[in-house]
């Protein structure tokens, strides 16, 4: 314990610093076993109303741009790989490169929250948001053949959509604020190749919030498309 | 028995030792602390403010259902207060109050660490407590909720005109809290544990908690969302669970259900764990069958999560779903019975001492078991529509919930009251509480079993004359809980100041933290200790008679 004395961000309660980073690195991955339930009550949600009322389902994806959302995913995916080479910056104790891959991180996560925006304002244009002034026209098949679509069931579908999408907007801004700090941490140089916990911790909820993109972009945008 | 206590009481010119209530004495150093003994006594204070408040609006239905017209409540009024009784006993006092309380302090000192893992985290998951709890009294001084706790779509959606959002926001913040207890407890029992301190080492007290934070990780997250769908949907008029939207509020059930069926066994595990540390100290044995008790608290866990939709069999679900929910609610009873008969094996020939920690041992032994076997009956599909929302099952989850719940913590308390407080508390009063509580509570729900079995509904503030008799009895059963309960807080209040001191070990039991001074010191232990034998090895401590070290 004796040369451990000097190390300083190990906490007095941990045996050596071995101990308090396997410690950290489990409690973060049981809160992102908290997370996959949250997210798992809407996805479940989603499952069952998309059995029940596959048509609107069908038709309401289909009002979605699978190029904003194609686009989106290929931030994200990107914001993924600079998150992990920002972990290994950390690991090698590169202070600017860290500092610089987790600004381009805190971009990219932006960049996604600004196309999401514009894809909102898109949804208000055109009445797909579910409230009082909620429309729905009929959707045509790729043959031509009218689909014919409940409004009701369609709102539910946008319904699903906002609370999904919403959701998972706000896990994006908590990880940009999240890494905005990390990255000023870093800049004060708080972390060296002995301690970059934080980082690592920071990354796997990164890597959590694009994974659950990675699901939703598929059932959201994709599937169910041609009935 | 006063004749043993002058050989425990220290002499008062003798200074006492630095330990973690007199490391500082500032506010400051409370609101601030992160030592989890600090913190499970902040608890300790809130979780008892709830209970009693919730035992308020308990007195109020007790007092209306006295007599068979609706003469103290209105329609309304009653609505809220069972609604305020269910949501305070429920959210703010049965889940946080054995391993908040209990379960922070004695963890780490079970597993022989400095802390919890996350002490930090572990204040934070007081303070969102107590934003949660102020942000429900606010909602309740201004009109409170008529929903019922279930939070049943489509009323608390588009019927219900009472402040829905508020409550449900104060439940989804103190669900948070809970998560983060359960998140310590888990890393905490990883990653902590005292060298030679191995997984069948542990005590049934750890194992019992850490089953219950799986259930609290892997079930809260799921209602938070689903009450945070409720609240958009009654904010932005979503249709998720609204029929006329397209939506189905059996899912909400569904949803509900998954996180608060499983919620009952966060109540009752930790103090199943309790109850595994008081027969074995008060029998001088080891627990009979040590791993099938241990691992009875995970399968309680793991199955809990799969009955959940016994509470909607007249909800409109298939037949054969409901066929499928009734045998797996009865295979849930099997690690409960385990634990029963396993206690009652280690009883055998035990050399068993009357104490009150013991007391409250029995008499949950015996209300959980009768609240256990009426669980088997609604299990039954057949009667379960027969005595759906009627008494029965209010008796039924009371019997747990009060009769299992409050024993093992009262019991608990009782039993490490001199560990938390570095004094004994009165023994004679304890045994009379123990009687009180006892007596009270059966008088107060046996007879709504009886209630129920003949058709009296659940939630109606009036109800037909000939019910009157059953309901008076049940009144006047309340009366002598709540005297039961406010006794021990007077006493254990009094004990601080005037209650003998009490040794480091006064029940001579075998667990790690009566190695430890009492109270122990801020970081538990002065030397961290290493662990060479099993949990419960009363065989080889010296079985110096009780003499019950507790005097007056």
């Amino acid at each position: 314990m004796e040369h451990e004395a000097h190390y300083p961000a190990l906490l007095h309660h941990f045996a050596d610093a071995q101990q308090q980073k396997n410690a950290a690195s489990l409690g973060m991955w049981l809160f992102l076993v908290t997370e996959i339930m949250f997210f798992g009550g809407m996805f479940c949600a989603y499952l069952i109303y998309r059995l029940a009322h596959f048509n609107a389902f069908a038709a309401g994806s289909q009002q979605l741009s699978i190029a904003l959302g194609a686009f989106n995913t290929a931030v994200l995916i990107v914001s993924s790989v600079t998150v992990v080479l920002a972990v290994k910056a950390a690991e090698a104790g590169k202070r600017k490169v860290l500092v610089g891959y987790l600004v381009v991180t805190v971009l990219l996560g932006l960049t996604f929250l600004v196309v999401k925006g514009f894809e909102y304002r898109e949804k208000f244009e055109r009445h797909h948001v579910p409230g009082a002034s909620f429309s729905f026209t009929d959707t045509f098949d790729d043959n031509g053949k009218k689909i014919p679509v409940n409004p009701k069931e369609a709102e539910l579908f946008f319904s699903l959509y906002f609370a999904m999408t919403g959701m998972h907007a706000l896990h994006m801004i908590i990880g940009c604020g999240l890494f905005t700090g990390l990255a000023i941490l870093a800049w004060k140089g708080h972390y060296s190749p002995s301690y970059y916990t934080p980082i690592e911790n920071g990354g796997l909820y990164w890597h959590l919030v694009d994974i659950i993109w990675i699901y939703l972009f598929p059932l959201l945008y994709l599937i169910s498309r041609h009935s | 028995m006063a004749s043993n206590a002058a050989s425990t009481v220290i002499p008062a010119n003798q200074a006492p030792k630095l330990n973690y209530l007199n490391n500082g004495h500032t506010l400051r150093s409370w609101l601030l602390t992160t030592d989890h003994k600090r913190i499970a006594l902040l608890y300790l204070i809130s979780v008892s403010i709830f209970f009693f408040l919730g035992g308020f609006f308990a007195m109020l239905i007790r007092l209306e259902l006295l007599t068979p017209e609706g003469d103290l409540l209105q329609a309304d009024t009653y609505n809220k207060v069972f609604t305020m009784h269910g949501m305070i006993m429920v959210f703010f006092f049965l889940i946080p109050v054995v391993p908040a309380v209990l379960g922070n302090f004695l963890v780490p000192l079970m597993v022989g660490a400095k802390d919890l893992a996350f002490p930090r985290i572990n204040l934070l998951s007081w303070y969102l407590y107590v934003i949660a709890g102020v942000l429900f009294l606010h909602c309740m001084l201004n009109g409170g909720v008529d929903t019922g706790w279930t939070f049943y779509t489509p009323y608390s959606t588009v019927g219900s005109n009472t402040n829905v959002i508020e409550a449900g926001l104060a439940v989804f913040i103190a669900g948070f809290s809970s998560i983060f207890t359960g998140l310590n407890f888990i890393v905490t029992v990883h990653r902590m544990r005292a060298p030679g301190l191995t997984w069948d080492r542990l005590p049934l007290f750890i194992w019992a908690n850490y089953a219950t934070a799986l259930i609290m990780i892997l079930g809260t997250p799921v209602v938070a969302i689903t009450i945070v769908l409720v609240a958009v949907e009654r904010l932005f008029h979503l249709g998720i669970f609204d029929p006329r939207l397209g939506g189905d509020p059996i899912l909400f059930q569904h949803l509900f259900w998954f996180y608060s069926h499983p919620a009952v066994y966060i109540m009752i595990l930790p103090s199943m764990g309790v109850i595994s540390e008081l027969i074995t100290c008060f029998s001088r044995k080891r627990v009979f069958g040590y791993k099938f008790v241990a691992l009875s608290s995970i399968a309680i866990a793991v199955i809990g999560f799969l009955v959940w939709a016994h509470h909607m069999f007249v909800a409109g679900i298939s037949l054969y779903a409901a066929m499928i929910f009734s045998f797996l609610t009865f295979f849930v009873g099997v690690p409960s019975a385990v634990k029963v008969f396993n206690w009652t094996a280690t009883l055998y020939r035990g050399s068993i001492t009357y104490a009150t920690p013991m007391l409250y041992a029995f008499g949950f032994m015996g209300l959980f078991t009768i609240g256990g076997l009426t669980g088997l009956f609604l299990a039954t599909l057949g009667i379960d529509v027969h005595v759906t929302d009627t008494y029965f099952v209010v008796a039924h989850f009371h019997y747990v919930m009060v009769g299992g719940v409050l024993m093992g913590f009262l019991g608990g308390m009782h039993f490490w009251w001199p560990k938390i407080s570095g004094r004994m508390y009165p023994e004679g009063w304890a045994k009379l509480s123990a009687l009180l509580v006892f007596v009270g509570f059966n008088l107060t729900f046996f007879p709504q079993f009886i209630l129920g079995y003949v058709g009296m509904p659940r939630r109606y503030w009036q109800y037909p004359p000939e019910f009157q008799v059953l309901n008076v009895l049940s009144t006047a059963g309340s009366s002598v809980l709540a005297v039961g309960y406010l006794l021990p807080m007077i006493y254990l209040l009094w004990s601080l100041k005037y209650g003998p001191i009490a040794t480091d070990n006064p029940w001579n039991a075998a667990g790690l933290e009566w190695k430890t001074s009492s109270p122990p010191p801020t970081f538990n232990f002065d030397e961290t200790p290493v662990v060479t034998w099993e949990a419960y090895n009363y065989d080889e401590i010296p079985d110096v008679p009780l003499e019950a070290p507790v005097a007056r």
